[in-house]
Protein backbone atom coordinates (compact mmCIF):
# COMPACT_ATOMS: atom_id res chain seq x y z
CA UNK A 1 0.00 0.00 0.00
CA UNK A 2 1.35 3.71 -0.99
CA UNK A 3 1.73 5.82 1.92
CA UNK A 4 -0.63 9.04 2.12
CA UNK A 5 0.46 11.81 0.46
CA UNK A 6 1.38 15.05 2.53
CA UNK A 7 -1.36 17.04 2.74
CA UNK A 8 -0.41 20.25 1.02
CA UNK A 9 -2.67 22.73 3.16
CA UNK A 10 -1.37 20.62 6.56
CA UNK A 11 -1.59 23.55 8.78
CA UNK A 12 1.94 22.05 10.28
CA UNK A 13 3.02 22.80 6.74
CA UNK A 14 1.62 25.91 6.41
CA UNK A 15 3.31 27.17 9.59
CA UNK A 16 6.55 26.00 7.96
CA UNK A 17 6.43 28.30 4.92
CA UNK A 18 4.88 31.34 6.74
CA UNK A 19 8.09 30.86 8.60
CA UNK A 20 10.56 30.94 5.38
CA UNK A 21 9.42 35.18 4.64
CA UNK A 22 10.44 36.91 7.81
CA UNK A 23 9.69 40.48 6.87
CA UNK A 24 12.96 42.48 5.77
CA UNK A 25 14.20 45.23 7.66
CA UNK A 26 12.52 47.83 7.52
CA UNK A 27 14.57 50.44 6.63
CA UNK A 28 15.57 48.30 3.24
CA UNK A 29 12.05 48.32 2.45
CA UNK A 30 11.52 52.40 3.08
CA UNK A 31 14.53 52.85 1.08
CA UNK A 32 13.77 50.71 -1.64
CA UNK A 33 9.49 52.50 -1.43
CA UNK A 34 11.62 55.89 -1.75
CA UNK A 35 13.40 55.44 -4.95
CA UNK A 36 10.94 56.97 -7.57
CA UNK A 37 11.25 59.98 -5.34
CA UNK A 38 15.19 59.53 -4.95
CA UNK A 39 15.24 59.37 -8.71
CA UNK A 40 12.78 62.52 -9.39
CA UNK A 41 15.22 64.54 -7.07
CA UNK A 42 18.18 63.30 -8.22
CA UNK A 43 17.26 64.28 -12.39
CA UNK A 44 16.19 67.50 -10.79
CA UNK A 45 19.91 68.00 -9.42
CA UNK A 46 21.29 67.35 -12.89
CA UNK A 47 19.24 69.11 -14.69
CA UNK A 48 19.89 72.18 -12.45
CA UNK A 49 23.46 71.28 -12.84
CA UNK A 50 23.44 71.51 -16.77
CA UNK A 51 22.04 74.61 -16.57
CA UNK A 52 23.40 76.25 -14.37
CA UNK A 53 27.47 76.63 -14.28
CA UNK A 54 27.44 78.08 -10.73
CA UNK A 55 24.92 75.22 -9.36
CA UNK A 56 27.37 72.42 -10.92
CA UNK A 57 30.56 74.15 -9.94
CA UNK A 58 29.12 74.76 -6.18
CA UNK A 59 28.52 70.91 -5.93
CA UNK A 60 32.22 70.29 -7.15
CA UNK A 61 33.59 72.20 -4.66
CA UNK A 62 31.45 71.00 -1.75
CA UNK A 63 28.66 68.39 -2.59
CA UNK A 64 26.95 68.35 0.70
CA UNK A 65 26.73 72.00 1.37
CA UNK A 66 25.94 72.74 -2.32
CA UNK A 67 22.91 70.64 -1.99
CA UNK A 68 22.03 71.43 1.63
CA UNK A 69 22.15 75.19 0.27
CA UNK A 70 20.35 74.22 -2.98
CA UNK A 71 17.47 72.93 -0.60
CA UNK A 72 18.64 69.47 -0.93
CA UNK A 73 18.46 66.98 1.91
CA UNK A 74 21.78 65.54 1.43
CA UNK A 75 21.31 61.83 2.08
CA UNK A 76 24.50 59.12 2.04
CA UNK A 77 22.47 58.03 -1.49
CA UNK A 78 21.99 61.22 -2.77
CA UNK A 79 25.31 62.24 -2.04
CA UNK A 80 26.40 59.16 -4.15
CA UNK A 81 24.05 59.72 -7.17
CA UNK A 82 25.20 62.97 -7.49
CA UNK A 83 29.14 61.59 -7.16
CA UNK A 84 28.34 59.47 -9.87
CA UNK A 85 26.70 62.04 -12.29
CA UNK A 86 29.58 64.36 -11.33
CA UNK A 87 32.41 61.82 -12.46
CA UNK A 88 30.29 60.69 -15.68
CA UNK A 89 27.81 63.17 -16.71
CA UNK A 90 26.82 61.17 -19.71
CA UNK B 1 -12.32 43.64 3.73
CA UNK B 2 -10.26 45.53 0.58
CA UNK B 3 -10.75 43.98 -2.79
CA UNK B 4 -7.53 42.52 -3.68
CA UNK B 5 -5.25 43.68 -5.71
CA UNK B 6 -3.62 41.56 -8.59
CA UNK B 7 -0.12 41.79 -9.26
CA UNK B 8 -0.85 42.70 -12.86
CA UNK B 9 -2.86 45.67 -11.60
CA UNK B 10 -0.52 46.60 -9.60
CA UNK B 11 2.15 46.68 -11.97
CA UNK B 12 0.26 49.01 -14.22
CA UNK B 13 -0.27 51.42 -12.05
CA UNK B 14 3.27 51.29 -10.94
CA UNK B 15 4.01 51.92 -14.56
CA UNK B 16 1.22 54.93 -14.78
CA UNK B 17 3.65 56.27 -11.54
CA UNK B 18 1.45 55.99 -8.65
CA UNK B 19 3.59 56.27 -5.72
CA UNK B 20 0.85 53.59 -3.13
CA UNK B 21 0.84 51.46 -6.13
CA UNK B 22 4.99 51.13 -5.85
CA UNK B 23 5.23 51.15 -1.97
CA UNK B 24 2.80 48.28 -2.27
CA UNK B 25 4.66 46.62 -5.23
CA UNK B 26 7.88 46.79 -2.96
CA UNK B 27 5.72 45.72 0.17
CA UNK B 28 4.49 42.57 -1.24
CA UNK B 29 7.55 41.40 -2.60
CA UNK B 30 10.07 42.44 -0.14
CA UNK B 31 10.19 39.08 1.99
CA UNK B 32 10.36 36.68 -1.16
CA UNK B 33 13.68 39.07 -2.65
CA UNK B 34 15.14 38.83 0.93
CA UNK B 35 14.43 35.28 1.53
CA UNK B 36 15.81 34.44 -2.13
CA UNK B 37 19.10 36.40 -0.99
CA UNK B 38 19.26 35.51 2.42
CA UNK B 39 18.05 31.64 2.38
CA UNK B 40 18.44 30.68 -1.29
CA UNK B 41 21.99 32.38 -2.09
CA UNK B 42 22.39 32.72 1.81
CA UNK B 43 24.32 36.35 1.34
CA UNK B 44 25.33 37.85 4.49
CA UNK B 45 23.16 40.28 5.49
CA UNK B 46 24.54 43.85 4.28
CA UNK B 47 25.18 42.12 0.67
CA UNK B 48 21.99 40.92 0.83
CA UNK B 49 20.76 44.70 1.59
CA UNK B 50 23.08 45.26 -1.53
CA UNK B 51 21.03 43.02 -3.95
CA UNK B 52 17.63 43.80 -2.17
CA UNK B 53 18.05 47.68 -3.21
CA UNK B 54 19.48 46.77 -6.47
CA UNK B 55 17.00 44.67 -7.40
CA UNK B 56 14.06 47.03 -6.79
CA UNK B 57 16.14 49.80 -8.21
CA UNK B 58 16.05 47.13 -11.53
CA UNK B 59 12.58 46.71 -10.86
CA UNK B 60 11.63 49.95 -10.98
CA UNK B 61 13.88 51.00 -14.51
CA UNK B 62 12.76 48.21 -16.48
CA UNK B 63 9.10 47.70 -15.55
CA UNK B 64 8.31 48.51 -19.09
CA UNK B 65 10.25 45.95 -20.56
CA UNK B 66 7.77 43.17 -18.33
CA UNK B 67 5.78 41.19 -21.09
CA UNK B 68 3.27 40.42 -19.01
CA UNK B 69 2.61 42.18 -15.90
CA UNK B 70 0.81 39.02 -14.09
CA UNK B 71 4.80 37.24 -14.45
CA UNK B 72 5.91 40.07 -11.91
CA UNK B 73 6.85 37.43 -9.24
CA UNK B 74 9.12 34.66 -11.55
CA UNK B 75 10.72 38.06 -13.06
CA UNK B 76 11.77 39.45 -10.05
CA UNK B 77 12.81 36.19 -8.83
CA UNK B 78 15.31 35.97 -11.79
CA UNK B 79 16.12 39.51 -11.49
CA UNK B 80 17.21 38.64 -7.78
CA UNK B 81 19.11 35.24 -8.68
CA UNK B 82 20.62 37.66 -10.97
CA UNK B 83 22.01 39.79 -8.77
CA UNK B 84 22.90 37.56 -6.22
CA UNK B 85 25.00 35.34 -8.88
CA UNK B 86 26.87 39.10 -10.00
CA UNK B 87 27.23 39.73 -6.44
CA UNK B 88 28.66 36.50 -5.41
CA UNK B 89 31.06 36.93 -8.47
CA UNK B 90 32.62 40.76 -8.27
CA UNK B 91 33.38 39.25 -4.82
CA UNK B 92 35.69 36.71 -5.94
CA UNK B 93 33.18 34.01 -4.59
CA UNK B 94 32.71 31.77 -7.65
CA UNK B 95 33.07 28.91 -5.80
CA UNK B 96 30.02 29.54 -4.17
CA UNK B 97 27.72 29.84 -7.54
CA UNK B 98 28.99 25.81 -9.04
CA UNK B 99 26.58 24.05 -10.60
CA UNK B 100 25.35 21.99 -7.83
CA UNK B 101 25.14 24.92 -5.03
CA UNK B 102 22.83 27.23 -8.37
CA UNK B 103 21.15 23.50 -8.23
CA UNK B 104 20.00 24.17 -4.70
CA UNK B 105 19.34 28.27 -4.82
CA UNK B 106 16.78 26.93 -7.61
CA UNK B 107 15.10 24.70 -5.12
CA UNK B 108 15.00 27.29 -2.34
CA UNK B 109 13.36 29.91 -4.07
CA UNK B 110 11.13 27.07 -5.13
CA UNK B 111 10.40 27.07 -1.69
CA UNK B 112 9.96 30.18 -1.34
CA UNK B 113 7.17 30.35 -4.50
CA UNK B 114 5.04 27.97 -2.28
CA UNK B 115 5.69 30.52 0.77
CA UNK B 116 4.60 33.80 -1.07
CA UNK B 117 1.87 31.97 -2.50
CA UNK B 118 0.76 30.69 1.46
CA UNK B 119 1.17 34.49 2.62
CA UNK B 120 -0.59 36.18 0.09
CA UNK B 121 -3.56 33.73 1.22
CA UNK B 122 -3.00 35.69 4.60
CA UNK B 123 -4.66 38.90 2.74
CA UNK B 124 -8.12 37.37 2.58
CA UNK B 125 -7.88 37.10 6.44
CA UNK B 126 -9.15 39.61 9.05
CA UNK B 127 -6.45 41.92 10.19
CA UNK B 128 -6.05 39.80 13.77
CA UNK B 129 -5.40 36.82 12.10
CA UNK B 130 -2.70 38.41 9.45
CA UNK B 131 -1.31 39.64 12.60
CA UNK B 132 -1.24 36.96 14.72
CA UNK B 133 -0.33 34.45 12.23
CA UNK B 134 2.77 36.89 10.93
CA UNK B 135 4.22 37.74 13.86
CA UNK B 136 4.44 34.22 15.65
CA UNK B 137 5.75 32.19 12.21
CA UNK B 138 7.35 34.81 10.03
CA UNK B 139 8.39 37.07 13.11
CA UNK B 140 9.18 34.23 15.74
CA UNK B 141 7.44 36.13 18.61
CA UNK B 142 6.91 34.47 21.29
CA UNK B 143 3.16 34.01 22.98
CA UNK B 144 3.89 36.27 25.63
CA UNK B 145 5.05 38.70 23.21
CA UNK B 146 2.07 38.90 20.76
CA UNK B 147 -0.25 38.81 23.85
CA UNK B 148 1.27 42.12 25.07
CA UNK B 149 1.40 43.75 21.62
CA UNK B 150 -1.96 42.65 21.00
CA UNK B 151 -3.52 42.92 24.58
CA UNK B 152 -4.42 39.72 24.80
CA UNK B 153 -3.86 37.04 27.57
CA UNK B 154 -1.07 34.81 26.60
CA UNK B 155 -2.82 31.50 26.89
CA UNK B 156 -5.00 32.48 24.28
CA UNK B 157 -2.79 32.47 21.70
CA UNK B 158 -2.50 29.21 21.05
CA UNK B 159 -5.81 28.60 20.11
CA UNK B 160 -6.14 31.83 18.39
CA UNK B 161 -2.96 30.61 15.82
CA UNK B 162 -4.93 27.48 15.34
CA UNK B 163 -8.20 28.69 14.67
CA UNK B 164 -6.49 31.40 12.36
CA UNK B 165 -4.18 28.39 10.40
CA UNK B 166 -7.89 26.92 10.05
CA UNK B 167 -8.89 29.74 8.39
CA UNK B 168 -5.86 30.12 6.34
CA UNK B 169 -6.13 26.46 5.24
CA UNK B 170 -10.02 27.33 4.59
CA UNK B 171 -8.93 30.26 2.16
CA UNK B 172 -6.27 28.63 0.18
CA UNK B 173 -8.39 25.43 0.09
CA UNK B 174 -11.00 27.66 -1.51
CA UNK B 175 -8.75 28.76 -4.19
CA UNK B 176 -8.13 25.21 -4.81
CA UNK B 177 -4.73 25.61 -5.74
CA UNK B 178 -1.57 24.14 -4.33
CA UNK B 179 0.46 26.53 -2.56
CA UNK B 180 3.10 25.56 -4.52
CA UNK B 181 1.57 27.12 -8.41
CA UNK B 182 1.59 30.77 -7.09
CA UNK B 183 0.85 32.63 -10.24
CA UNK B 184 -1.69 35.26 -10.30
CA UNK B 185 -2.64 34.84 -6.72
Amino acid sequence: MSPTPPDRFEEERLGELLALLPPAPSGWTRAAQELPAARRELDEIVERARADADFRLRLVADLEQALASGGYVPRVELLAAVRAYLRDPQ
Amino acid sequence: MAMEVTDAQLVERCRAGETAAWNELVERFSRYVYGIALRAFRLPEHDAEDVFQDVFARTYERLDSLRDDSAIRPWIAQLTRNACIDHLRSGGREELIAEPLEGEADAAIEKLDEALAVHEGLRALSADCREILDRFFARDESYRAIGEVLGLPAGTIASRISRCLGKLRHELEGRNQDPGASGGW
